[in-house]
């Protein structure tokens, strides 16, 4: 047979799935997508906007860390981002999806409001602080408990029910946003003064981060290495070998959600009293879902989730101020911005399988 | 007289990641000829057909058709050599009819004429003695039909080397002989059959020759006329085994667990255990035998403290108090809170015993993770247990931190039995342990079973191969379509009578699951 339309035939190339490779090999294949993902994006630089695509990343790289104050936002940002993929990863894990971080940072942010509003000019600082934590806590670990309740009691799908309840959320917050705002029903929200987180060696958002942070590592060690954390590994991997063992199943379900709940309670907290001493319907901003791709990139892994989020929250930054500059449509950003995730995404596809070149049947039989 | 060699395979190499599923395989078959693959569970048949049938693409090697080499890459590269593979799952669209199915896919110029398709069907079903009736839907078929369909489907194609992959698994033995017949007459017709099987009396009964395969490797091809069941084992196992188990004389017997008057139903709402009535006694295996489907899973469920009971009682007897405990309508958990010491190998090993993505460590905690009032977990003992258990069972596995669903069945399941063993029951329940095992890791199953048996345990075995529970059991219950058919005595009872008390009630459920493996 022809040793050339061997090669040609579609059977030249074949896919395998891989076993257990190395983790820097692994690294490598990330890195190396990485490169060939900005490779991509400066040719369609070139062809869609005639930029010269290294001075592109230039701006985008200035865009994101270029001066000091720039670099607090973006770990802010990625604060916030990280925390409410915190907040989602013990309910994905679970194998319940939980859609619905969106709403449950919103009322998290409603409850601190409420606060801030009402109870501002009566408590002392630390004491409304405290109070304005509880209550944002418990605000949204109720907003996770109500689709996890329906889910064990009438095994309602979860994916429908949370997503629906991030717009009832939506909807109240954009109420209390006219009705608190600076003139009632203008619209301009209004700047909420009391019971505002304190800066810490003058930086205005260090306290978000460090909060974050220890959430983090307890997220960690409360996955890994506690009992209730193996009963959501359990529960998530299989239902059935959870009841074998005598799991109750509807309480870890119960449980999880509140605690999904709850930490995106803490991100609307921060948000409001830490970030934006305002609340608007805006507030969560898309996070609520940015963050399942932040925890699913990092296999549900918090400590590398501190790496997703601020590649996401970088190239998020990074591409805003290439349109800025360039006076681009903010269509370009995304689309960069979806080329690289794309690229690091399917990045994963190798590490799980290898692409074989067939050697042709004459040289098996010499 | 010497017939054309219809498929030649030299060489042939496969391998998923680091596990060599073919090595340098190589074998024959002419026209005219049943060849059988013969090999344990895991040892590469299926997959080395796969590739003759394009679904694999081999690593290396050639094959020949007749005498010409060809390249198969896809399936339609093997429907142009004129291949057809018949495949253990069958692939049919239910709501279609016979020649519908048979007809599927085909280009054919000349457009769509469903009555000419049925009269070429029913010339070849006269040819080879098939019965199919062309208009019937597949949802009314049996598996027995359904696997007709799926020969034709390939004859129709005018394939001339059929491969039929573990053909009899489903089949029940009267349809066997019928299938048997049918290839037989195929063969007469000058078709190269090749079936995949590990039924050593049916490599006997029909096939000319026997290519073995162990672990990948190629041993050799035999005639049928010049072998043995003994020597094609010694093949197949790569030592001679004697497949003898030892049953000891059950001593101190006393009830432990009383089942009284069960009934409980599925969520159809349809009764899958009507008043079920049975002791199980202290250091003697109870046997249960019957036509999958027919209640056994849920049996042993009601004990284990995980079906709904409609009615009745299931009694523990504590060995140790001497107090009677109820065990209805205790969840898994409060039954061990109890004190009593249940253990269960279910079925399912990798979606309910063990959890796949899990390490040999986290899977041992399965049973005991809530020890103790610290929050954390404690690794220390499992990973020690998982030690002794790797160490004790022989478990291959790279290590005790591996995930179990890489390991193989067999070491899948000497985890599974080695971590309900390792509590020390004085009930053992045990569902089809040795279901795709090969026989080494079957006969250490086996011989775990007996140790219990001997230390006073309570063994309950529901078992599918009927000489197995022969061999092993010291009374063998026998249930039907939910309901007790019958006891008898695992010593003196012939296979024939247990088999007829298995149809007895009739209707078990057959139609999904393999059924009575009588010869296995």
């Amino acid at each position: 047979m022809n040793n050339l339309l061997t090669m040609l035939s579609p059977s030249a190339l074949h896919i395998a799935k891989r076993d257990d490779i190395v983790w820097w090999k692994a690294w490598i294949i990330r890195i190396v997508s990485v490169v060939f993902a900005l490779i991509v994006c400066g040719v369609i630089t070139i062809a869609l906007t005639k930029l010269n695509p290294v001075k592109m990343y230039m701006t985008m790289i200035e865009g994101a860390v270029g001066t000091p104050r720039l670099v607090w936002n973006l770990l802010q940002n990625t604060a916030i981002l990280l925390c409410i993929s915190l907040a989602v990863t013990p309910a994905f894990k679970m194998r319940f999806w939980n859609i619905g971080a969106e709403g449950q940072v919103l009322v998290g942010g409603l409850a601190t409001a409420t606060c801030m509003i009402f109870l501002g000019e009566s408590l002392p600082t630390p004491l409304l602080i405290l109070v304005m934590a509880i209550t944002s806590i418990a605000a949204g670990a109720l907003w996770g408990l109500v689709p996890a309740y329906f889910k064990t009691r009438f095994n309602s799908n979860e994916t429908l029910f949370t997503l629906m309840m991030n717009y009832i959320a939506i909807q109240i917050v954009a109420y209390f946003t006219l009705e608190w705002s600076v003139h009632k029903g203008s619209g301009t929200p209004r700047t909420l003064e009391f019971g505002q987180l304190p800066m810490l060696f003058g930086q205005k958002y260090l306290i978000n981060i460090l909060i974050v942070i220890v959430l983090t590592v307890i997220m960690y060690i409360y996955l890994k290495y506690s009992k209730q954390g193996y009963e959501i590994s359990v529960v998530g991997e299989s239902e059935n070998t959870a009841k074998y063992i005598g799991i109750n199943v509807k309480k870890v379900v119960l449980r999880t959600m509140a605690i999904s709940g709850a930490i995106c309670g803490i991100a609307g907290f921060l948000l409001v009293a830490g970030t934006d001493h305002s609340l608007k319907s805006e507030t969560a901003g898309g996070r609520g879902f940015t963050a399942i791709m932040v925890s699913w990139l990092a296999k549900f892994n918090p400590v590398f989730m501190i790496v997703t989020s601020l590649l996401i929250v970088f190239l998020e930054k990074g591409a805003s101020k290439i349109s800025e500059v360039y006076r681009l449509n903010p269509s370009f950003s995304d689309i960069i911005t979806g080329i690289i995730i794309f690229f690091i995404i399917g990045s994963e596809f190798f590490i799980n399988y290898t692409v074989k070149i067939n050697k042709t049947s004459k040289e098996g039989s010499k | 007289m010497e017939q054309k060699i219809a498929l030649e395979l030299k060489n042939i190499t496969k391998s998923f990641g680091s596990v060599v599923a073919n090595k340098n395989v190589s074998l024959q078959v002419r026209k005219g000829e049943i060849l059988s693959i013969l090999g344990e569970n895991g040892s590469g048949k299926t997959t080395l057909m796969n590739m003759v049938s394009g679904i694999y693409y081999p690593d290396s090697g050639q094959m020949f058709i007749d005498g010409q080499e060809v390249e198969i890459a896809s399936p339609k590269d093997a429907f142009n050599y004129k291949i057809g593979m018949i495949h253990q799952h069958f692939k049919l669209v239910d709501v279609f009819s016979a020649a519908e199915n048979i007809v599927l896919g085909l280009e054919d110029e000349k457009g769509f004429d469903l009555p000419a398709y049925v009269e070429k069907i029913k010339e070849i079903t006269e040819q080879y003695g098939f019965e199919l009736d062309p208009y019937k839907k597949i949802y009314e078929m049996s598996v027995s039909e359904k696997q007709t369909v799926e020969i034709i489907k390939v004859l129709f194609r005018g394939a001339d080397i059929l491969i039929l992959d573990e053909p009899t698994a489903v089949l029940t033995p009267q349809e066997t002989l019928k299938l048997f017949a049918v290839l037989r007459n195929m063969r007469e017709s000058g078709k190269a059959i090749i079936i995949i099987t590990h039924k050593l009396h049916e490599v006997l009964s029909l096939s000319d020759s026997v290519a073995v395969l162990r672990k990948g490797e190629y041993i050799g091809t035999v005639k049928t006329a010049e072998t043995n069941e003994s020597q094609l084992t010694e093949m197949m196992v790569g030592k001679k085994i004697s497949l003898n188990i030892e049953r000891s004389e059950p001593v101190n017997c006393s009830d432990r667990i009383v089942v009284d008057k069960i009934s409980c139903v599925n969520r159809e709402g349809i009764k899958v255990l009507d008043d079920v009535s049975f002791t199980a006694r202290s250091g003697e295996i109870l046997g249960i035998a019957g036509i999958a489907g027919s209640g056994q899973r849920e049996l042993l469920e009601s004990i284990a403290g995980l079906q709904h009971l409609t009615s009745g009682e299931v009694l523990y007897h504590d060995p140790k108090t001497g107090k009677e405990e109820r065990l209805r309508d205790k969840t898994p958990l409060e039954i061990r809170q109890m004190g009593v010491r249940l253990a269960f190998v279910p079925e399912d090993r990798l979606g309910m015993g063990l959890v796949g993505n899990m390490d040999i460590v986290d899977n041992m905690m399965l049973r005991s993770y809530k020890k103790g009032k610290s929050v954390f977990l404690q690794r220390k003992a499992p990973k020690s247990l998982a030690d002794e258990i790797i160490d004790r069972l022989e478990v291959v596995t790279p290590s005790a931190n591996t995930p179990v669903r890489r390991l193989s069945g067999g070491n899948v399941q000497k985890i599974l039995v080695g971590r309900e063993i390792a509590s020390s029951p004085t009930v053992l329940m045990a569902a089809y342990p040795v279901r795709g095992l090969d026989i080494n890791s079957s006969y250490t199953i086996y011989n775990l079973l007996n140790e219990q048996k001997q230390k006073g345990v309570a063994v309950i075995f529901v078992g599918e191969d009927l000489d197995v529970l022969l061999e092993l059991c010291d009374r063998i219950l026998v249930i039907g379509g939910g309901k007790i058919a019958g006891t008898v005595d695992g010593r003196t009872a012939t296979k024939e009578e247990i088999g007829l008390l298995m149809t007895k009630t009739g209707h078990g459920d057959i139609s999904d699951e393999r059924g009575v493996n009588t010869n296995e």
